[in-house]
């Protein structure tokens, strides 16, 4: 089906919904190496009036990588609940964006529609927004997840302790993870980006976490993010596996070139609900997602970025997971050149990601060949605590020595805490009040050499 | 609410675990005012981010690198472009820096014809610093050791602009068994000049990694000039008589001492 608009006499011509929603997107480095990008500024917006007039009806029955060729759109497909679609199915993508801001659209209704939207709707509708209706959107939505505390709840912020070390040194790790503690970082989960894949180190990580967890009944969870094949050896050899981890894309064959597949990820799902060892909830996998991924592994089909990313969330989503975060700007000025770009492409997957059902956290990062620095980290965090992401980084002072990035420090997250009025994860919280690491009003003690977390560590 | 609490002012660098920074070069217990950084800190961190920046913006110093070449090296030096025209278009269009500029094609064709088997090449990269200062100690010690074994070698190219596939369109024009590219890695906020080496036997426009080579963290505080240089010629040589690089290319240098 061809797509076409006219302003003043030049009538913009677009074969396919791909092609269309390629040339909606908001300008971005990889559409551009892609080849996809639109041309002009006029071109854009043509094609964002036309995208608002398609209806969503439109998106079930054309897809933008065939059925025949690509699991995740037959996943798309066979699960797409026609049911909670109802309420919606008459709209076009224009109208379901004034929808989306209406006071009609309550937090409780959103939850209702999500499993009714598809990927494509999602992206398509977002492509419409400007940054402010990403944020009040997503703010609405409420995506709660559960494993030994409740992560997702309003007015929360949770964060991911990230104490890498370059050589997966054990001490190197623990030092940087009782820092974390102390600052109150570690809700969402305390995990290890491993330097080695081996199962030998990925175990002995995963059992000096676990030891460190239970010795303080720190109610939290572990991950080392090792491969999914990795966690499955593992698991075998009885190692303390919590949640499960895995790198998805939006593509068949970008989840390809990440070695895995649905029925893996379906194996490695059921091997970590058979464990049995959330307290509170069984929300076991860990997805990490980003856009540019899809193009990186010249696996994008002819889809733009942002679509192909929003396309992974219904991986995701198959597996109610208890964490997924966009590695925003951590693939580099190909994909996302500046602070600019960085910030949209991090509030449309959080709001995409949420309005699909999803406890959706984001990585604030960049790299030094992009053109970004910590203001532009303190401008996305702040968008984010607004927009109600469900987590965010925390790295000894925003630098990470093994990935050699830049992310959130665990100042930064007590710096949005703060002026927001976000508390941590309740259980954690209790916890940290228990440790007298912070008080009853959210402020931070100060620890004293004493405090059992450095006496007893090491 | 104990007595500290109400004190007006604590240091801000007064996190009682500076011990524990022993164990980890990570930026750990930066103390705090409020819940916000210690200046101290803070400008320690802009610091780094700076001399990153400006590595991804450094020039490579081309004739005084062909210089110094020269004056160590007796080999010719040649200099050649990619398609890319300034550092923005390199960082957004990783495409174009694969590929030779056009008259830096016809300069390599109307080379005199020899089949060498190494050809060398210097890229800046990421970061141009990286290779004005490591590349030539680099090669100062590899290539006197290249020769004595009686490998045979191309001109040096210095590349502007380059990415790590261009070395095999160069490799390729240059008619050479193995094509071997020293380039500035994408810095780290404690590394704003780390040099990688990259090589590929038989070498031919379109390739991908798998069929690549790469040492890297090459500087005095990585991986030292010597050590570098020698693993690199063990490897080398290995590539040239396996006739192959890349996955099915073992690193077993370090079985040798």
């Amino acid at each position: 089906m061809s797509y076409q608009h006219t302003i003043r006499q030049h009538t913009y011509s677009f074969p396919d919904l791909k092609f269309l929603m390629a040339k909606a997107s908001p300008y971005r480095s990889g559409d551009v190496l892609a080849g996809l990008a639109a041309l002009t500024y006029e071109e854009r917006v043509a094609a964002q009036f036309c995208l608002a007039d398609v209806p969503l009806k439109a998106f079930l029955n054309e897809a933008l990588i065939p059925y025949e060729a690509d699991e995740i759109t037959r996943l798309i497909i066979d699960c797409h609940n026609a049911e909670a679609f109802e309420r919606i199915s008459y709209f076009t993508t224009g109208e379901l964006r004034d929808w989306l801001l209406s006071e009609a659209a309550d937090t409780l209704s959103l939850s209702q529609v999500a499993p009714g939207l598809t990927p494509e709707m999602v992206a398509a509708v977002s492509k419409l927004m400007r940054n402010q209706d990403l944020i009040l959107v997503a703010q609405k939505c409420e995506v709660i997840t559960k494993f030994r505390n409740t992560i997702g709840l309003k007015g929360r912020l949770a964060t991911r302790l990230q104490p890498n070390h370059p050589t997966d040194d054990l001490k190197g790790i623990a030092a940087s993870m009782l820092d974390g503690l102390l600052y109150g970082s570690g809700d969402a989960v305390i995990g290890i980006n491993p330097a080695s894949d081996r199962p030998a180190t990925v175990i002995q990580l995963l059992e000096m976490l676990d030891y460190v967890r239970q010795q303080f009944a720190i109610p939290t969870q572990s991950c080392v993010l090792c491969h999914v094949t990795t966690a499955l050896e593992i698991i075998e050899q009885q190692a303390p596996v919590d949640l499960i981890f895995q790198s998805i894309g939006g593509t068949e064959k970008t989840n390809q070139s990440f070695g895995v597949n649905l029925a893996l990820l379906q194996e490695a799902y059921e091997a970590a609900l058979a464990l049995k060892r959330g307290t509170l909830g069984n929300n076991v996998m860990y997805f990490e997602t980003g856009q540019g991924s899809a193009l990186s592994a010249n696996a994008h089909a002819g889809v733009d970025q942002q679509t192909c990313e929003v396309r992974a969330y219904a991986v995701a989503r198959h597996f109610q997971p208890l964490l997924v975060n966009s590695v925003v700007g951590f693939i580099g000025p190909e994909y996302l050149y500046n602070g600019k770009q960085i910030i949209r492409a991090a509030l449309e997957d959080h709001f995409c990601a949420k309005v699909l059902g999803l406890p959706m956290g984001v990585d604030v990062c960049y790299t030094n060949h992009a053109d970004a620095d910590q203001d532009d980290m303190d401008n996305l965090l702040t968008l984010l605590g607004v927009a109600g992401c469900n987590f965010v980084m925390g790295v000894p002072g925003a630098d990470d020595i093994m990935l050699h990035y830049q992310s959130t420090s665990f100042h930064d997250a007590l710096y949005v805490r703060k002026v927001l009025g976000l508390r941590p994860a309740p259980e954690f919280e209790q916890w940290l009040q228990q440790q007298g690491i912070m008080d009853s009003t959210g402020q931070l003690l100060q620890a004293g050499a004493n405090h059992p977390l450095l006496k007893k560590a090491f | 609410m104990n007595k500290e609490n109400l004190t007006p002012y604590n240091s801000p660098e007064n996190d009682p675990w500076t011990t524990l920074r022993e164990f980890t070069a990570a930026r750990i217990a930066l103390g705090r005012t409020g819940v916000s950084e210690p200046l101290h800190q803070s400008l320690q961190f802009k610091l780094a981010h700076a001399h990153a920046r400006d590595a991804v913006f450094s020039q490579l110093n081309s004739t005084e690198l062909a210089n110094r070449i020269s004056s160590v090296i007796a080999l010719p030096v040649l200099s050649v472009k990619s398609q890319v025209s300034n550092r923005p278009e390199y960082l957004q269009r990783p495409d174009l820096g694969r590929k030779l500029h056009e008259a830096s094609v016809q300069q390599l064709k109307d080379l005199p014809a020899a089949s060498p088997d190494i050809a060398i090449m210097l890229a800046d990269g990421l970061s141009a610093t990286a290779i004005n200062q490591h590349a030539v100690p680099v090669l100062q010690k590899l290539v006197p050791a290249l020769q004595k074994s009686r490998i045979s070698l191309a001109p040096i190219t210095i590349v502007e602009y380059g990415r790590v596939a261009i070395s095999d369109e160069i490799g390729f024009l240059l008619r050479a068994k193995l094509a071997l590219i020293l380039i500035g890695e994408r810095p780290g906020l404690s590394s704003p000049d780390s040099m990688g080496a990259y090589f590929t036997f038989n070498p031919q426009p379109g390739l991908t990694d798998e069929s690549r080579n790469c040492l890297s963290n090459i500087r005095p505080t990585g991986l030292a000039y010597q050590v570098a240089a020698d693993k690199l010629f063990y490897l080398l040589q290995q590539a040239l008589q396996l006739k192959l690089s890349g996955v099915l290319l073992k690193d077993n240098f370090s079985l040798l001492e």
